[in-house]
């Protein structure tokens, strides 16, 4: 069963137009991951998806659980089931980490007790009554992130480059709290959670295994396959090499 | 407190309990309460502290006169000059030397029908003694009138003394306090000056002397709302050495007119001072005016200041409704964070006050 379906969505930032014409389809438990150069859209993608005002939809629309919530503001989206975690999310002076926590809580259904346990799990316990982000290493932005997804508990999951400006050892326990979030662990057939994973550089999937990838390039989706597949082309031909042979790949096997 | 002793003393507790004042003992290590002119009620429940009218006070100490117009020039301006009357009232409160005194006192001053109110008030922290007080300013509804406070402060050697003071008045008054304080060797003084209902007028620029070693913070927290002008500041004159003053205000102004003024004197050597002013615009009238200055007399100080005036960032409400937060809410949240001073050393009922007051204004700003 799809739980998202974006149709020939084009996006403008400003004057700018960011995407055109993007398709994806996602289905319950899968996990997409998406590569993409810089300012090739990925972001933009993933705020249109969530709702975020500064992304204007000027075409097409986004289905999610067959609802079109193309003008929904973004909390009735995270209600339906949307969470995100950012990448460079903003520091709010007075505002601390436990106060998000519980916003969050609310959502996902959870008592302090587990935002406690799961503050444990994170390593974010001594962060709680700081103010949110501020004063925050790469690694605890990140972790705080996958914290309050935690406890929103969304059924599709938006990771905006989880593992950027992250050290190895940071690297491998967000690693496993996405795993968790989407149950990777689980078995393919009993999973319901789905994700987009964006990433520059693939070091998350060292530790998380995607179903699929494919390359956002020129404002559109392209090359899907096996995500370490199209990592190691990216890696070895760059995105504009990556591209050419998908594209030559795509009209051998049409023609 | 009895509801017996309520009737008795005549005065809207509701009303009291806003500005952070319970008339209950198991709360507070002391009590004083001033209805226009007159000492409706005082009391000590610390035997480490003393409370009572400045004109009780005069009568029992004779060295209390010496205290009086000690920090404040009498000729300062119209309003001290007005204040400098027989019939001034106020309170004298004193923490004896040594004497710990965790649990606050509070002070209330209450304007019920006096067009002016003339009060002059007395604070004295003993050598090594700590004292906290709450004072809570507020007035009856629908009285028209002005409020002169003269305060003056003394920290001894070693003393620590917070002062907290929540200000809840009617658009229809007028309010000029005078406040100096003197804080001697190796002594602190914290003050939290609360404002978030509507005045008429506020003008007010509580000034600091340090000697060595002392330390003085002062934060504010203000709120103007269509109507309202208020220009508070305050000023610390760093004139020991190794002294140093922290001054942090946040002012909001939704229609009304806020000026924010700081100022730090480095008037010794090894001295260090910080202003930070922060101003949040909620309409699209209203005015917040940011004067920070400092002024150094000694090339070894180390002064810094910060301001800045802004809306509420959208980047910061979107980020909150993707946490399930609606846009009011998230707003609110915002402000609600903005408003929060981070106090060290502050007793936890005080912190209570505070947060009690900001949560009622939270209404008004949204």
């Amino acid at each position: 069963m799809g739980i998202l379906r974006v149709v020939n969505l084009g996006v403008e930032v400003g004057e700018r137009k960011i995407l055109k014409n993007v398709n994806l389809y996602i289905k319950s438990g899968e996990t997409f991951v998406l590569f993409g150069p810089n300012g090739s859209g990925k972001s933009t993608l993933l705020n249109a998806i969530i709702g975020n005002p500064t992304y204007r939809v000027v075409s097409g629309r986004i289905m999610f659980k067959k609802i079109d919530v193309t003008n929904l503001p973004t909390n009735e989206r995270t209600k339906l089931g949307i969470g995100i975690a950012f990448q460079n999310p903003p520091k709010i002076s007075g505002v601390k980490l436990i106060d998000v926590l519980r916003f969050c809580a609310r959502i996902g259904g959870y008592t302090e007790e587990k935002i406690l346990e799961l503050a444990e799990k994170m390593n974010m316990v001594n962060h709680l009554y700081r103010e949110i982000n501020v004063g925050f290493s790469g690694g605890e932005v990140k972790r705080s992130e996958l914290l309050q997804l935690m406890l929103m508990n969304p059924d599709l999951i938006l990771l905006d480059e989880p593992d950027s400006g992250v050290d190895l050892e940071n690297v491998a326990l967000i690693g496993e709290a996405i795993n968790e979030l989407l149950e990777r662990d689980k078995n393919a057939e009993s999973r319901e959670k789905s994700g987009i994973i964006i990433t520059h550089q693939g070091h998350i999937l060292d530790y998380v295994d995607a179903d699929y990838a494919a390359i956002l390039y020129n404002g559109r989706i392209a090359c899907i396959g096996e995500p370490e597949d199209i990592l190691n082309q990216i890696r070895n031909h760059g995105y504009e090499g990556c591209m050419a042979r998908c594209l030559r790949n795509m009209n051998e096997n049409s023609g | 407190m009895s509801e017996e002793y309520e009737r008795e003393l005549g005065v809207d507790t509701e009303k009291l309990k806003e500005v952070g004042i319970e008339l209950d003992k198991s709360k507070r290590s002391g009590t004083f309460l001033l209805e226009d002119q007159e000492t409706k009620t005082f009391a000590s429940f610390f035997e480490g502290v003393e409370v009572m009218s400045i004109r009780d006070a005069m009568k029992k100490y004779d060295w209390v006169k010496n205290y009086f117009w000690k920090l404040l020039d009498r000729n300062q301006d119209e309003y001290t000059r007005e204040a400098d009357t027989e019939d001034v009232n106020g309170y004298f409160i004193r923490a004896l030397p040594g004497a710990k005194v965790e649990i606050p006192v509070e002070a209330c001053l209450y304007l019920k029908k006096a067009e002016k109110q003339k009060v002059h008030n007395i604070v004295v922290a003993e050598e090594n003694s700590e004292l906290n007080i709450i004072s809570g300013c507020t007035s009856h509804p629908g009285v028209t009138g002005m409020h002169i406070g003269l305060s003056e402060f003394f920290v001894k050697k070693d003393a620590k003394l917070s002062f907290t003071m929540i200000h809840s008045w009617e658009p229809t008054i007028e309010v000029r306090p005078r406040t100096a304080i003197h804080i001697d060797e190796g002594g602190s003084f914290i003050s939290n000056y609360i404002l978030l209902n509507p005045v008429k007028l506020v003008q007010t620029y509580p000034t600091a002397y340090l000697e060595k070693d002392a330390r003085v913070v002062f934060n504010s927290v203000i709120v103007a709302l269509e109507g309202s002008t208020i220009d508070s500041g305050s000023r610390a004159v760093l004139r020991g050495e190794n002294s140093s003053a922290e001054i942090v205000s946040r002012a909001i102004s939704k229609g009304g007119k806020v000026i924010a003024r700081g100022h730090i004197i480095g008037d010794a050597p090894e001295v260090k001072g910080h202003l930070e002013c922060k101003g949040l615009m909620l309409s699209e009238n209203g005015l917040i005016h940011a004067i920070p200055e400092l002024e150094a007399k000694y090339p070894n100080v180390e002064l810094s200041h910060e301001a800045a005036i802004g809306k509420i960032a959208e980047e910061e409400i979107f980020y909150l409704m993707s946490r399930g937060l609606s846009k009011d809410e998230a707003t609110s949240a915002i402000v609600r964070g903005f408003m929060e001073i981070e106090i060290k050393g502050l007793p936890d009922p005080l912190k209570e006050a505070i947060d009690r007051t900001i949560e009622m204004a939270e209404k008004d700003l949204l």
